[in-house]
């Protein structure tokens, strides 16, 4: 936290934890007996509970999202730049809600937590989700909550991917779909990322088969590159020059194999040690597993269009020029299946130079659009 | 929050009357999306706003119209054929790359057209240009290097382009600064009109 508390923030948040005891079957033909869900709150549900907000997150992502765990906290949650007092997603006038996706490893349900048929830590047993599953978790979420129907639902990347299976599964619980920086399925060369991910964690002599709980370890190292090889592809070409360019840390090329020669190296090391230790590779495997098998237009012959006809909610469908991971032709895709359907949809193409990761951040034309959208959310409440 | 009966400008009026209530619209380059947000409200059509301008989106957004931000230059391939009834065009055409082709993809994607644009054949600009200047007009007020209009047009370059295309034209309108369709306008539309309108279908 910062020395003085920003007054546009949530200020210091605590996490809930609610357990299910009814078993959740799982697309992929698995079954969760039972599951806990930890998710955070801002702002106030008003009388009618229809100010409510369904915030997604994305693969690395959790519950989370806004505000600090202690004064102490150092950071902000993953999307502190939209959530707060006066921000787009303004907590003085809708009830936020975001939640640890099942799988996960900051509360909720996942790989690291104890299979009550064996006594033991799931590790590779962990049934594989969908973001179908996700999005069936999330709705007895709701229930719980005494949420019958969001305002709006919405996220980036993976999470806006549960955005629209939100709008297909259940299109009378949301009523605004706002999808970021997403993708109705992954392209061939996404799927390959993630497998070089997956191998890098999977080849670590740590890895024990997914049960290095049981040998007191973790595959860091897997992890660690996993998370560099992320980093590389959510950043651009362009944003890389700029924040790193060829800059050396000590000013000359020392001919040395080992050590830490250019700034960019330098900023792959922190970000790899600043996961690790946070982070259950079970889940990062998971997880990647969920973005590849994401695919709705698969149920209906290919046809994004079909398997986007039962959606009612309005969209807004945004993507960012320079981001060649969920580059904006994938937004585009989506956005022609709801004009096919005649489904309310607006598409803004943001201009920024920072690749995949620009939802993450504060980029005036990008926090303007929400805002404007947020606005119309609030009109119809 | 406007009134449905606010006074519009004359030459959208001309193209809201053009409209049949409750049409399926596509409006090419809906800048702040005024137009559509209007049809919205008084013929309480349903359809898209089509608009380039980053600037634009976010007013689009506010003016509670459907937004999609995307180069009219690259067509409208996303779009089914017949999917709209009217595709408007709206002083647009006259900064649009291939404008003959945008026209044949507006009738294809839609059953009619409306078109408006600054009539380069007006005799303010008749007269710069005899005076062997490019014309700075109330309608045309860059100047010939930072003009963002590359397809400037008479009426009578737009109907022969219509023939060629076969392009049928159902209703032509001109109007002056003032906005009025006086008799002149009436004799001499492409000599007194700054803006011409035109509806037309496929033949």
């Amino acid at each position: 936290m910062p020395e003085e508390m920003p007054t546009d923030s949530v200020g210091v948040v605590t996490p809930g934890t609610l357990h299910f005891d009814r078993p959740l079957a799982l697309a992929g033909g698995g079954l969760l007996p039972e599951f806990d869900l930890t998710y955070e709150t801002y702002g106030r549900l008003n009388p009618d509970r229809s100010n409510a907000v369904l915030v997604c997150h994305a693969l690395s992502g959790n519950h989370h999202a806004a505000g600090y765990h202690s004064p102490e906290d150092r950071r902000p949650g993953w999307w502190d730049t939209m959530i707060g007092p006066g921000k787009p997603l303004d907590t003085e006038r809708f009830h936020v809600v975001c939640c640890n996706n099942l799988g996960g490893c900051s509360g909720s349900t996942g790989p690291a937590s104890i299979n009550p048929d064996t006594g033991s830590r799931y590790g590779p047993d962990f049934p594989i989700v969908t973001v179908r599953d996700w999005v069936a978790s999330q709705a007895r979420l709701s229930d719980a909550l005494g949420i019958e129907q969001w305002a709006a639902v919405m996220g980036g990347s993976l999470g806006g991917m549960q955005v629209l299976q939100w709008a297909i599964d259940f299109p009378v619980r949301i009523r605004h779909a706002i999808v970021i920086a997403a993708a109705s399925k992954l392209t061939a060369q996404n799927i390959a990322f993630n497998e070089v991910a997956r191998q890098a964690i999977r080849s670590d002599p740590d890895f024990h088969g997914g049960r290095y709980y049981d040998f007191d370890t973790e595959p860091t190292r897997g992890l660690r590159l996993a998370r560099m090889l992320g980093h590389i592809t959510y950043l651009s070409d362009d944003i890389m020059r700029e924040r790193f360019g060829r800059d050396l840390r000590e000013g000359r090329i020392n001919f040395d194999m080992e050590g830490v020669e250019f700034e960019v190296e330098s900023y792959l090391r922190y970000q790899a040690d600043s996961f690790v230790g946070g982070f259950d590779a079970n889940t990062y495997l998971l997880m990647t597993k969920v973005l590849d098998y994401f695919d709705p237009a698969a149920g209906a012959g290919g046809d994004l269009a079909k398997a986007l006809s039962p959606a009612q909610a309005d969209f807004l469908v945004v993507s960012f020029s320079s981001d060649w991971r969920f580059a904006p032709p994938r937004s585009r895709e989506i956005v022609k299946a709801l004009h096919d359907n005649d489904i309310n949809v607006s598409y803004a193409e943001i201009e920024a130079h920072h690749g995949h990761d620009a939802f993450l951040l504060r980029i005036p034309r990008y926090v303007e659009l929400l805002r404007a959208y947020m606005e119309r959310v609030e009109a119809g409440l | 929050m406007t009134s449905p009966v606010e006074p519009i400008r004359p030459d959208y009026a001309i193209i809201v009357e053009w409209i049949a209530p409750e049409s399926r619209v596509l409006d090419l380059g809906c800048g702040d999306g005024y137009l559509m947000s209007y049809l919205r409200r008084v013929k309480r059509v349903a359809g898209y706003g089509l608009e380039i301008d980053a600037d634009h989106i976010p007013q689009c957004i506010r003016a509670g119209i459907n937004v999609i931000q995307m180069d009219l230059d690259k067509g409208l391939a996303e779009f089914d054929d017949n999917s709209f009834d009217y595709v408007v065009l709206s002083l647009t055409l006259q900064a649009i790359r291939y404008p003959d082709r945008l026209l044949g993809e507006m009738l294809r994607v839609g059953r009619q057209g409306i078109v408006t644009f600054p009539n380069f054949g007006h005799w303010q600009s008749r007269a710069q240009l005899l005076r062997g200047r490019m014309p700075v007009t109330r309608t045309l007020p860059n100047r010939w290097f930072d003009t963002p209009n590359i397809h400037l047009c008479t009426l009578r370059d737009f109907e022969a382009l219509c023939t060629d295309l076969g392009i049928h034209v159902l209703e032509r309108h001109a109007v002056d600064h003032a906005h009025k369709t006086s008799m002149g306008l009436r004799l001499f539309p492409n000599l007194l009109g700054e803006i011409a309108l035109y509806r037309f279908r496929r033949r």
